[in-house]
């Protein structure tokens, strides 16, 4: 096999003009390949840090922090839906790991803050690692209810374990505490939470364009062609699936901190849904749809609180509406439409 | 001449018809060895066997005298074997030279952590790989689509298009199954010189094919099964002349042949 000079800029001249134009838009805005990689990181980076220019009230960082957070644990739920093809009904099981493992390490165990933070992490990865093997060898729907139940499983821990958790109410959860720098207020959280989201991102921006990342969305289109290619289906879901539990137990953890309170809530069937509906509806496949799903969801409940009874009502439809005219999800939606409008 | 693939005796049942019944072939190094049979002769399913995808019933399956008999096709593929599918096994969601760089994939050297970091490393492979799988693209003729989404590639270049994510594995062996079907006659006559340039590259091309002119200019040899068994082996010019592998595609011969040509 002939070998070129590395330092060649890649078949600039073999591409068709237009097929590079409205290639260039694809990988800025789904941004699989390489080079463009961090474009849109950077993005993400100014309009958190420009964003609080436009915030007449400290609500509004609470709002945008809890945006952070969701589209936290939606990015990784996405490397494994979007990506990877692998549904799970049940992230917000780890959520619920690292929500708690904040609240119990302090308390009970006298662990700090952080620390119990990575152990959450740690152990989220180990439970998606021994719970993966088994179920990841389902495909499709049945995936989806061995996750669902894996879920349910674990909210259940969550209420009845009540000496530890505080059961169905719930517990306190201690402030973070950072080199004797306490973490409090929405302001603070909106900025901590903004830096989590960046890094998340920008580590998930990384995969996709590694050979781990390509191995994991090919088993996406074709498990059987990425076999015979060399790629251990099997290891390759797993590794995933842990890689999307820390994600979502990170996210857990910041949302039990921020709020200084922690119920089953967070962990229930509700909030896997939530999830999911975050990611389908941001755009599977793109990890900025990712933070404008989570955007849409947790902003739209608070603008629509003004139609009181009709709150609920009105989200249905506009996620319904979202779904039948933007199909592919909003972001990959409106990149298709940018495209054929360039043209 | 050293023989770089070979099965014996392998067979495989599906619900007690036996779809392959004891098939020993032998494959010599940078052969060109074509596998031609009615429909439902079992070569598909032959292919299946020795890429891993089954678990043969029967038999034994050795690449480089190694017995490989139901290893997985991932650790086939590490093994230097690769192979292409009759229904397009394409990464719809990648672009062409993404779908080829996935075909390096058993080279890249890399940990998740790097991965997740984009340390250098990482970076240096990506360039490695994205180098090789340009090289393969442009070895079957699709350089000029490499950063075009795979979904929206025509028939005949999403055939080559994995034919070059194969090739970009360097394998030993390759296994085409059906690389023509569905190509019209331009097409197949392009494949002609990509399969003849592999061959000339040093790997050994096991083809399946139904294009018999293809099969005829591009084999070293032949091997014809029908209703799962072995029915003739030689040069091109030695089946050609064979009466029973005339009597099973045409039926000359009777109601047995004709049924068997059917099938």
């Amino acid at each position: 096999m002939s070998v070129r000079p590395l330092n060649e800029r890649p078949l600039a001249k073999d591409m068709p003009a237009l097929g590079d134009r409205a290639g260039s838009a694809w990988r800025t805005i789904l941004g699989p390949l390489e080079r463009y990689r961090l474009t849109p990181v950077i993005i993400i980076a100014v309009l958190i840090a420009l964003a609080p220019l436009l915030f007449p009230s400290a609500y509004y960082y609470r709002v945008a922090a809890l945006v952070y957070i969701f589209a936290l644990a939606a990015i990784g739920l996405n490397l494994l839906m979007g990506y990877a093809g692998q549904v799970s009904l049940g992230h917000a099981g780890f959520m619920g790991i690292g929500a708690y493992a904040v609240a119990i390490g302090p308390v009970h165990l006298g662990v700090p803050g952080w620390l119990s933070l990575l152990a959450g992490a740690a152990i989220s990865a180990i439970v998606a690692f021994v719970v993966g093997r088994p179920i990841l060898r389902l495909k499709g729907h049945y995936l989806a209810v061995a996750t669902l139940g894996f879920g349910l499983l674990l909210a259940i821990v969550f209420t009845n374990e009540a000496e530890w958790t505080g059961g169905p109410d719930g517990m306190s959860v201690p402030r973070l505490v950072l080199f004797g720098w306490s973490v409090r207020g929405s302001q603070t959280w909106y900025w901590v939470s903004g830096v989590c989201l960046v890094l998340g991102a920008a580590l998930a921006f990384n995969l996709i364009a590694s050979p781990a990342g390509r191995a994991m969305r090919a088993i996406h289109d074709s498990e059987t062609a990425a076999s015979v290619l060399g790629i251990d289906v099997a290891r390759t879901k797993l590794m995933i699936f842990v890689i999307s539990a820390i994600y979502a137990s990170v996210a857990g953890s910041c949302l039990a901190l921020f709020n200084g309170h922690i119920t089953p809530d967070a962990a229930d069937f509700l909030t896997s849904i939530e999830l999911v509906a975050m990611v389908v509806l941001g755009g599977m496949g793109s990890i900025v749809g990712s933070l404008v799903g989570a955007s849409v969801l947790v902003v739209l409940p608070q603008v629509l609180t003004v139609l009181h009874d009709y709150e609920h009502m009105v989200l249905g439809l506009v996620i319904m509406g979202v779904m039948i005219y933007l199909r592919s999800g909003i972001v990959p939606s409106i990149a298709m439409a940018f495209r054929g409008w360039r043209r | 001449m050293t023989t770089v693939l070979a099965t014996e005796n392998l067979s495989m049942s599906f619900g007690g018809v036996r779809a392959v019944d004891g098939v020993s072939i032998d494959v010599p190094d940078g052969f060109v060895f074509s596998i031609i049979g009615p429909n439902g002769a079992g070569k598909t399913t032959l292919f299946n066997m020795i890429s891993g995808l089954y678990t043969p019933r029967e038999g034994r399956v050795l690449l480089e005298n190694d017995d490989v008999t139901g290893l997985k096709p991932d650790k086939l593929a590490r093994r230097g074997l690769s192979r292409t599918f009759q229904n397009l096994q394409v990464f719809f969601r990648m672009t062409a030279l993404e779908n080829v760089m996935v075909g390096r994939h058993r080279h890249e050297r890399t940990a998740i952590i790097a991965d997740l970091l984009h340390l250098p490393a990482v970076g240096r492979q990506n360039r490695e790989t994205r180098v090789q799988a340009e090289a393969a693209l442009k070895r079957v003729g699709l350089a000029a689509v490499a950063e075009q989404p795979a979904g929206g590639l025509a028939y005949g270049d999403l055939k080559r298009l994995e034919i070059a994510r194969a090739l970009a594995s360097e394998p030993k062996v390759l296994l085409l199954d059906e690389p023509a079907a569905g190509c019209n006659p331009v097409e197949t006559a392009e494949l002609e010189g990509v399969i003849r340039g592999i061959a000339d590259g040093g790997i050994t091309v096991v083809l399946v094919e139904h294009d018999m002119r293809l099969v005829m200019n591009v084999s070293d040899r032949i091997h014809v099964l029908a209703n799962g068994a072995t029915l003739a082996e030689g040069t091109a010019d030695e089946v050609r002349a064979d009466p029973s592998v005339i009597e099973a595609y045409l039926g000359v011969g009777g109601s047995e042949g004709k049924s068997r040509a059917v099938h």
